[in-house]
């Protein structure tokens, strides 16, 4: 025991702070003081965020006035790491020549990585700003077309955002 | 009706109007317990800088009534190889260990109704009130106890074993604390301590150390933070009450804010005066207010003043348990038993010194 170095709660605290009351008094009065602090929460079905540009929500397609603008090459379906998204090509008489006849991403699967945006040629599918995801089923979770598809006005932001950083 | 009344023995009137007060005090206190599940939640959430229950009626004061009619609905686990009777018995030991603690609490003096003086404590004038207290809250150890032994559940059986040796080290300190009140006021009786502090002579005022030692151990009685050791959720799961589930949780649940509001209530009638209103009656009478005796106004005012300190304690204790972190075992033990019990014992001697100065120097 010759070595040993007490350094107890007992010897570092002075004699006010071993008395409790004081300090106790100190913290008290912390606790009071933040009761008529603001709230940092949001009532949240009343009041909703809206996030940034720079937001990744769940992935969505763009849709331009005369159509999708994806080509269905299947870039995104190669790079996603969770192997959300599956793309059957057809054949269009538009100048592009090929559109998704086939377009879904499994929302389960998703981790909103991004990595479909980054890699897409035709800057065709994005995340959007969409946080509110709720299914009741597995085969719900399944997004085709029909909800994919956003029209290019609603996605600005993300678009902007994407002409200055990526 | 009128008739019947006037013409009916004593003891019917009698039996009649405790059964009153008994429903009347059993509705206030427990109305008075999910108020105070509102006020902890309430309060808890401003500590933290969220707003707390808001959805079900105004200011989510309804949420206490949500919360039990889920509690009632759940469905009733007893666990295989549980002692079913005693897991049963447990809870409704500790409850009726606090309610009948209320009997003898008195919330203010007297109101005149059909020309008889009723008294507004279901037990009035209990010569032994502050033992009867003693007694029955110390009784409340073994509905602890019993659940966590019966549960068959070794988080439980600690966090009942824990309770036991807290609330008995604890209830020494608590005993030895009240008895310079006891030598200031020379009764047990509740409603005699609370006419000796008429005036603002508040106990508090000769006996500040008594005080301290009280609340604390209060605290510890009460199984509340900073002593909630007994149910201690990173160590011991959910403590006694791990293996209940439904209406008996929900028990165990009330017979805790029971205890606060019993233990406010307590601190209130020893050290701030219970009932008594900050200023004399005649000065009140001269002032040309008719707050005589008796009158519904004087009740009103009484009552008025006694939950106004009975509901600052119940803030107090929410207050602690959202200020301060829990207590390690020995820390407790140390408290108890190396300060609070000499301290005690040296606030006996001074009060017994002062007592006999003033009676021999001043009256």
């Amino acid at each position: 025991m010759a070595n040993v170095t007490k350094n107890t709660e007992a010897q570092r605290l002075n004699f006010w702070e071993k008395l409790y009351l004081p300090e106790i008094a100190r913290g008290l009065g912390l606790t009071f003081k933040a009761m008529f602090k603001p709230n940092m929460t949001r009532q949240y079905p009343e009041e909703r965020w809206e996030p940034e540009g720079s937001y990744r929500g769940r992935p969505v397609l763009v849709q331009e006035e005369d159509g999708e603008r994806c080509v269905a090459c299947g870039l995104c379906s190669r790079v996603c790491p969770a192997l959300a998204i599956e793309v059957q090509a057809g054949e269009t008489d538009k100048e592009k020549e090929r559109f998704p006849k086939l377009f879904e991403i499994n929302m389960l699967r998703c981790i909103y990585c991004g990595f479909c945006e980054e890699v897409c040629p035709e800057e065709a599918i994005v995340m959007s700003k969409d946080y509110e995801l709720v299914f009741t089923s597995p085969e719900d979770a399944i997004y085709g077309k029909d909800k994919l598809l956003i029209p290019v006005a609603k996605l600005q932001d993300r678009l902007e955002f994407l002409r200055q950083y990526k | 009706m009128i008739e019947l009344i006037t013409t009916a023995p004593e003891w019917v009137i009698q039996l009649i109007i405790t059964i009153i007060k008994i429903v009347i005090v059993l509705h206030v206190m427990l109305l008075g317990a999910s108020g105070m599940v509102w006020l902890e939640r309430k309060a808890s959430a401003w500590m933290q800088y969220r707003s707390g229950p808001n959805r079900v009626g105004p200011f989510g004061l309804l949420q206490p009534f949500a919360d039990v009619i889920k509690l009632v609905f759940k469905e009733d686990i007893v666990p295989d190889n549980a002692n079913k009777t005693y897991h049963f018995l447990a809870p409704l030991i500790s409850i009726s260990v606090v309610i009948s603690v209320y009997a003898v609490l008195p919330f203010g003096d007297y109101i005149t109704l059909f020309g008889r003086n009723i008294s507004l404590a279901v037990a009035p004038n209990m010569n032994i009130g502050l033992l009867y207290i003693f007694a029955m809250s110390s009784l409340g150890v073994y509905g602890i106890t019993l659940a966590g032994w019966s549960s068959n559940n070794k988080y439980s059986l600690l966090g009942g074993l824990r309770s036991s040796a807290q609330m008995i080290s604890y209830e020494i300190c608590m005993g030895v604390s009240i008895i310079g009140v006891l030598m200031i006021s020379g009764t047990l009786d509740l409603t005699e301590i609370v006419y000796k502090q008429d005036g603002m002579m508040w106990n508090v005022f000769f006996q500040p150390i008594g005080f301290i030692i009280f609340l604390v151990a209060s605290f510890a009685e009460t199984n509340r933070a900073p002593f909630d050791l007994p149910e201690a959720e990173p160590e011991l799961v959910g403590g006694y009450h791990t293996e209940y589930s439904g209406m008996k949780f929900g028990t165990f649940f009330l017979v805790e804010y029971s205890h606060i509001i019993l233990a406010s209530s307590i601190l209130t009638v020893l050290f701030f005066g219970g009932w008594t209103l900050p200023v004399k009656l005649e000065v009140l009478q001269s002032l040309g207010i008719p707050a005589y005796p008796g009158a519904p106004l004087t009740v009103l005012l009484q009552a008025g003043s006694f939950f106004t300190k009975m509901g600052f304690f119940c803030f107090f204790f929410v207050w602690v348990r959202w200020s301060l972190p829990r207590f390690r075992y020995d820390q407790l033990m140390n408290l108890g038993w190396k300060i609070f019990l000499p301290l005690a014992l040296a606030n006996i001697l001074l009060t017994g010194i002062g007592v006999s100065v003033f009676n021999a120097y001043f009256r």
